[in-house]
């Protein structure tokens, strides 16, 4: 494998030390680094989405020190589809930071590299321990980011935000001390053989260290009921971070995806049918937890902060279904949620913004060019409910089909459904609150077309991925099987053969 | 030895929950860390304790497992990181809310 695979590192890590270095660097010029840097990762996620659609999985030795002793990182189908996600968002979230609210605050665009670099590198590890330490790397970024722009509501949110965070990371590596002194390493496709074949007095320990991974990523992902940090720390962040947050939940469901789809599932006995009931039982209540706290929401940010656990919750029932299908469905609707729910950030700002009240849903002042932000408002809404003819009916569409073998169906569906139904009167009552009722206050003036463009080109991928979506669902039926199949993983990690003849391959 | 070390992080691990639910900024800090220690210490003897072996692999078979000593060198810089942050968010908290509870609402006892 070439060197591809370790640039999703490096461009984002050397902009952002580059940014650091140069801190007195005027805002102009930070714009510069940080969108070519942006742009770069992009076209990098391209290439890769290209290389892991030919079905071969990349597996690239850092130190040139051979699997399971080295660090490896490894392109599957999933690590590229969840990099070409992030770029895309982090491109359409950094369009939208560059018109001004980077101005709020220092260092946004190092910090924003920085996530990046802790994002795509939890996506591309081969290696619990460093998913960890690139969940560490994401999460001081995304702390920072969180306080961009200053205030006593983002203080609040953020001291708690880091609590709960700081606590994660020592279940987290609590979970990943048992898992080691259960199996004896940390590599996971070496984790995928040693847990298959455990034997039965060491499988406790390993089912409790899953369990506490399992509350670890559930925090990440606020699934109910670790969900509370959520609403206040995304609807009080800024803008263009809020958006790039979006992702950031989606990380917990895919660390789940890569532990228990392909660490966990393989095995006999008590390890491979541990975590389905417990998800499902948390999908529901996320499902209901989520759907409640946007109908009652009496702000657009907080509105769609809960849509986002909304969708956390649709990905988990997907996910704890386990087939091929459903996983293959709940991927889409990862793609999906992830860039609907950016952009919806982005529209609820640029609503906020022209009003008076700010993004409080009661009548009071339109904003300024309502038309445009109601039809951008409507593209996003109809996407986020699951209603035809956009994207989140198509991955809605494919659990619901893929639940009907399980004894689950009536459970998932209903909440499914109705979730969906609850949304949308959720979601009129504000479009029609916020873009129908009152006057535009005449001193005010409409957005700039470079702030609507990058919330615009985010909700355009909707339509697109119902356009192209044959050819996107051919590309997630073929992830969904590489995961559960797992083989074609162990294999191109473990035997991957280092580059020197000269380094030794066993431990003395 | 197995038993007293477990004595020791239960107990580390208690005081570090008392701590993190007082709700008061300074007592959330001293909570966290407590339970990183803890957290550091279990992370070490997942490597099983042993005494009197090499460290180093290449020795001869009795070898202390050196891969839980690299993971918790990891573990106290990230550690020490994550620390000096999150004492400099809680003074900054303390600087804008004008007290020291969590919740960020004024202290309705006195000093």
């Amino acid at each position: 494998m070439s060197h591809w695979l370790v640039l999703p590192l490096l461009i984002p890590f050397a902009a952002g030390v580059g940014l650091l270095l140069a801190g007195r660097m005027p805002l102009a010029g930070q714009r510069w680094v940080g969108t070519i840097a942006t742009a770069a990762s992009l076209l990098v996620a391209i290439r890769l989405f290209g290389l892991a659609a030919e079905g071969q999985i990349g597996v690239y030795l850092i130190g040139d020190w051979p699997a399971p002793f080295g660090i490896v990182l490894v392109l599957d189908r999933l690590a590229a589809l969840m990099l070409l996600t992030t770029a895309l968002l982090a491109a359409g979230a950094l369009a939208y930071a560059v018109s001004g609210t980077d101005r709020a605050g220092r260092a946004f665009h190092a910090l924003f590299q920085f996530q990046l670099l802790g994002l795509n590198g939890a996506f591309l590890t081969g290696d619990l321990f460093n998913l960890f330490v690139f969940f560490e790397i994401l999460l001081i970024a995304s702390y920072s980011l969180l306080l961009h722009g200053g205030g006593p509501a983002r203080t609040r949110s953020a001291l708690h935000y880091v609590v709960l965070n700081l606590v994660g990371s020592s279940l987290f590596l609590i979970g990943v001390g048992l898992i080691y002194s259960a199996t004896g390493t940390l590599n996971i496709a070496d984790l995928a053989q040693a847990l298959a074949g455990l034997d039965p007095e060491a499988q406790p320990i390993a089912a409790a260290g899953g369990m506490l991974l399992v509350v670890v990523f559930g925090l990440k992902a606020a699934v109910l009921p670790l969900h509370f940090w959520l609403p206040h720390a995304y609807s009080s962040a800024t803008a263009p971070v809020a958006a790039l947050f979006a992702i950031m939940t989606k990380v917990g469901i895919y660390a789940m995806v890569r532990v228990f789809g392909l660490m966990f599932g393989h095995g006999e006995g008590m390890l491979a049918e541990l975590f389905a009931p417990w998800l499902l039982g948390a999908a529901i209540l996320t499902l209901a937890g989520g759907t409640f706290g946007a109908v009652a929401s009496s702000d657009l940010r907080e509105m769609v902060a809960y849509l986002v656990i909304v969708s956390v919750g649709t990905l988990l029932a997907g996910l704890a279904l386990g087939t091929t299908e459903a996983l293959s469905g709940t991927l889409y609707y990862l793609v999906h949620s992830t860039l609907v729910g950016g952009a919806m950030f982005l529209v609820a700002d640029l609503i906020g913004r022209g009003r008076s009240q700010g993004p409080a849903i009661v009548v009071g002042g339109r904003p300024p060019g309502a038309g445009l932000l109601a039809v951008l408002f409507l593209i996003g809404g109809v996407a986020a409910v699951g209603m035809p003819p956009l994207s989140g009916l198509v991955g809605k569409v494919m659990i619901l089909l893929a639940a009907q073998g399980s004894e689950w169906v009536a459970w998932i569906w209903a909440a499914i459904l109705i979730s969906s139904l609850f949304l949308l009167i959720g979601l009129s009552r504000a479009g029609v609150t916020l873009l129908w009722c009152g006057d535009v206050n005449p001193g005010d003036a409409p957005a700039t077309a470079a702030l609507i463009a990058p919330a615009a080109l985010l909700l355009a991928m909707s339509p697109l991925m119902v356009a192209f979506g044959g050819w996107l669902t051919a590309y997630t039926e073929a992830t969904a099987a590489q995961i559960t199949d797992g083989r074609g993983y162990v294999e191109a990690v473990l035997g991957q053969p280092p580059a020197s003849p000269l380094r030794p391959t066993s431990v003395p | 030895m197995a038993a007293l070390l477990a004595l020791v992080i239960g107990l580390l691990v208690g005081c570090g929950v008392y701590l993190l639910l007082r709700a008061r900024t300074f007592s959330v800090i001293l909570g966290i860390v407590l339970i990183s220690y803890a957290t550091n210490l279990f992370l070490f003897a997942a490597g099983r304790l042993a005494t009197n072996q090499a460290p180093l692999v290449g020795e001869g078979p009795p070898y202390a497992d050196p891969l839980p000593q690299a993971l918790v060198l990891t573990a106290i810089v990230i550690g020490f990181a994550m620390t000096a942050f999150v004492a400099v968010l809680a003074l900054r908290a303390r600087g804008e809310f004008g007290s020291d509870r969590v919740d960020g609402k004024p202290r309705e006892d006195g000093p």
